[in-house]
């Protein structure tokens, strides 16, 4: 970082923590707790070759282990997709490995408590059991949390949101000091591919809202609420057609690699070019890129690759 | 054995099959299995009956050793099994202790033989005819079933999201709001009458509903008059108090006369209990049985005959009323669904409204609660039963509870895999309400929730993508329906199949076969 970028980045922080406190209501200190300034090394770090768990391993070495993110006694929230009632070599929901693992993480760097939850598509029950997800976060010494009534979400207002301007949100990741973003990479027959800030779907109740109003628009709006402190793309298993819950594991393919960043616009257009696809073909990648979410241009970025 | 005793073990055997019974019904939870579920309600007689004449199996043995326990001891299944019994008992106790003055109240009735045998030939008729309707309002356990569905469920739901409140508040976590996804009010209204209609016959003289309406009382009770054991009255001990009448909840015992009418006695043994001698004592029937005079006067003839021409004329109203029915209304386009979707393992509509009772413990079974009570959707005949309900929910792919839970073989066992090709109904796009025709933004929340991508997108306008349908990998379970956000009404909906089909497995995509080579460089 020269002294420019450090001068920006701390007026910009700055900026960040003031309007926080202009926002009224409960969540009002939201923005002070999330607002930090990554001291990472890297903007991104894509990994290949290892188990899901070996390679966030890696990554999160490569990032100056958890302890940048995930402080003393912090609340901790985990947002994996599970939204399929489908088992974990169909790669409609991320690895439970990995999830566990990264629960181990969090606790290793001191988090209270690791919360984590999904508003799924299918029964969430069966959903919650059958991804193993449930499973490997009990084990880990995390905690899952339903997501299937409407009275855990909680209203927020989207200020730079164009379509999308109001969401009614879940309370477990609107009271957490540390948001972990962890989808799966998976191709997707509405947006062609769901990575971060599509599996941010999974926060929000009405998901029937954004469909309705320019879906791409909407997920891009939803990006600039809250960023998460930390995008883990899971791409061990990767649905490459029929996505996102698709048909059998004929449409899986193994690609054991995985990509870390706390900036979730970086992360998704990596990890589109890992699928084979460009980010700019992807229009929620195109406008949230434009919106100042995060940063499209990969040449710009400091990215550290491992190939294990 | 003494009346007494006699009398504990009757409470007690009864609350046995009374509280699991219920819970069935208001397991939101689904912590009973499907197999306990079935043994749970083995021995409830009419789904035993129905289910036995579908698969002849000893998967339905329950009916034979209720008729084997009648033919023994009297009809033990109106005290001990019917859960209906046991409720009405719990309501005369109830009012037992709330009007202690008032209470040896009964009195002996005369035998209402007339209506008790017209509403015992009547469902026998309509269902020979190809319709449960009228055993679905008069059979003991479906009433109870619809009852404790509609009331136990929802008290569950509360005390349920009374305590997630609770534990919500305190960021404990420990227990998860459920939310009801569906209050169908017709259904709703129609068991409500049902079960007052049986509280307060109750209520006023006892057991006058398993005496007078209930089919199965009247079946079970004309088997009883051959039984073994029977309630009999000993001349040489009996003072004539009355008290035994006055204690009779079925108002069977004349104690004028010393005549009890077994057929109607219901096996509480409270007469036994409260005899302030030996006068009154269940004991071998060693008496001469008495002839059943069964002879039907004319007039008798001539009423079940027009009654069940009644039922038959307004099977042919309900055929009308059906095409009319709008299940989804018009967004800019009305859309309408002409048959109502049945659970997969129904085979066709027309068997299932053949055997399906309404006791609605496949609506308290399903986990994604897409199955709730209907009203005129499968015609008059089908009233209650339950069916697909898309907007509610949908049919989970991996799922196929309510074949296993089903007490009267109307909805078939069902292997999963078979399960995942029955086709119960197709998906209609209907292009007009699509937002993606209307708003040229994408959508495709219908393609994303299809378990078989029988609903798929194709290219549009520009980079838009589009629904398409097709039927031959289509299985009707709603998914599509349910996700399609156009308000208020669809932009696809499923039209359910009269006769269940098969439908192709989706396999035009080979395996994917990429060689993936790991110490390669990122593509970034």
């Amino acid at each position: 970082m020269n002294r420019r970028d450090f001068f920006r980045k701390s007026l910009q922080a700055g900026l960040l923590t003031g309007a926080a406190a202009a926002f009224p209501g409960i969540y009002g200190n939201y923005f002070e707790k999330t607002s930090r300034i990554l001291p990472a090394a890297f903007d991104l770090v894509a990994v290949k070759g290892g188990e899901a768990d070996v390679m966030f391993d890696e990554a999160i070495k490569a990032l100056g282990g958890m302890k940048n993110f995930v402080k003393q006694n912090q609340k901790v929230c985990l947002k994996p997709n599970v939204g399929w009632d489908v088992s974990p070599e169909r790669a409609g929901n991320t690895n439970p490995k990995l999830v566990s693992r990264v629960i181990k993480h969090c606790f290793d760097a001191g988090a209270k408590e690791v919360l984590v939850f999904d508003h799924t598509c299918d029964n969430w029950r069966r959903c919650y059991s059958n991804s193993g997800i449930e499973k490997a976060v009990k084990d880990a010494g995390g905690k899952m949390i339903s997501g299937d009534t409407e009275n855990y979400y909680q209203d927020v207002s989207v200020k730079s949101g164009k379509r999308l301007t109001s969401a009614k949100v879940h309370e477990v990741l609107l009271d957490s000091d540390v948001f972990i973003n962890m989808p799966i990479l998976k191709s997707h027959s509405s947006t062609r591919l769901t990575i971060c800030m599509k599996n941010l779907m999974g926060v929000v109740w009405d998901r029937g809202y954004w469909h309705s109003n320019d879906l791409h628009q909407c997920i891009a709006d939803y990006s600039t609420y809250r960023k998460p402190d930390l995008n883990i793309v899971d791409a061990y298993y990767v649905m490459k057609r029929n996505g996102p819950r698709g048909v059998s594991v004929d449409d899986v393919t193994t690609m054991k690699s995985q990509i870390v960043s706390a900036d979730m616009v970086a992360a998704d257009a990596a990890a589109a070019k890992l699928f084979g696809m460009e980010p700019d073909d992807i229009s929620y990648i195109k406008i949230a890129g434009a919106m100042g979410v995060g940063k499209k241009d990969l040449s710009s970025l400091n990215i550290k690759r491992i190939i294990m | 054995m003494s009346g007494s005793f006699l009398r504990k073990i009757r409470i007690i055997v009864s609350i046995i099959f009374f509280i699991p019974t219920t819970f069935l019904f208001a397991d939101i939870f689904s912590l009973v299995p499907p197999s306990l579920s079935n043994g749970i309600v083995y021995l409830q007689f009419v789904p035993s009956v129905l289910k036995f004449a579908v698969l002849l199996s000893f998967s339905s043995f329950g009916f034979i050793i209720v008729l084997a326990l009648t033919i023994l001891f009297g009809r033990v299944y109106c005290s001990l099994i019917c859960p209906l019994g046991t409720l009405q008992d719990f309501v005369n106790w109830i009012r037992g202790k709330i009007k202690k003055r008032n209470k040896r109240r009964f009195e002996f009735l005369k035998e209402q033989k007339l209506l008790r045998i017209s509403l015992l030939l009547i469902p026998i008729i309509v269902f020979v005819f190809g319709s449960s309707l009228a055993i679905n309002l008069l059979d003991p356990y479906s009433i109870y079933g619809k009852f404790a569905g509609n009331y136990f469920r929802p008290i569950m739901v509360g005390l349920n999201n009374i305590a997630a409140f609770v534990s919500d508040r305190f960021k404990l976590y420990a227990v998860y709001g459920y939310d009801l996804k569906a209050f169908i009010l017709i259904p709703f209204i129609i068991t409500t009458a049902l079960f007052v209609f049986v509280v307060v016959m109750s209520w006023i003289k006892g057991r006058l509903y398993c005496n007078t309406v209930c089919p199965v009382g009247t079946l079970l009770g004309y088997v009883s008059k051959f039984s073994l054991f029977k309630i009999v009255i000993k001349n040489e001990e009996c003072l004539s108090c009355g008290i035994c009448a006055k204690e009779c909840r079925a108002n069977c015992i004349d104690s004028d006369n010393k005549t009890i009418d077994t057929s109607r006695c219901v096996m509480c043994f409270d007469c036994l209990t409260n005899c302030p001698t030996n006068g009154i004592v269940y004991d071998f029937s060693f008496r001469k049985q008495q002839s059943n005079n069964l002879t039907i006067e004319q007039s008798k003839r001539d009423f079940i005959l027009k009654s069940s021409l009644f039922l038959f004329s307004l099977s042919t109203i309900a055929a009308q009323v059906k095409k009319k029915i709008i299940v989804t209304k018009p967004s800019t386009k009305p859309v309408f669904r002409k048959n109502a979707v049945s659970p997969p393992g129904s085979v066709s509509i027309e068997k299932f409204n053949v055997k399906c009772t309404a006791c609605h413990l496949c609506v308290s079974a399903c986990p994604t609660q897409v199955l709730q009570p209907s009203f005129l959707e499968y015609g008059f005949l089908g009233m209650l039963q339950p069916r697909m309900d898309n907007i509610a929910s949908f049919c989970n792919f991996e799922c196929k509870i309510c074949s296993d839970v089903c007490p009267t073989g109307a909805i078939l066992p069902i292997d999963l895999e078979k399960k995942k090709l029955t086709q119960i109904g197709k998906a209609i796009f209907v292009k007009d309400n699509c937002i993606v025709n209307t708003q040229k933004t994408d959508c495709g929340a219908c393609s994303e929730h299809c378990p078989t991508k029988a609903v798929h997108m194709v290219p549009f306008e520009g980079k838009l993508v589009i629904p398409e349908t097709r039927d031959d990998y289509c299985i009707g379970c709603g998914a599509c329906e349910y996700a399609c956000p156009t308000k208020p009404y669809k932009a696809i909906y499923v039209e359910g199949n009269r006769i269940h089909q098969i439908a192709k497995k989706n396999v035009e995509q080979k395996k994917l076969e990429e060689k993936i080579n790991y110490k390669e460089e990122f593509p970034f």
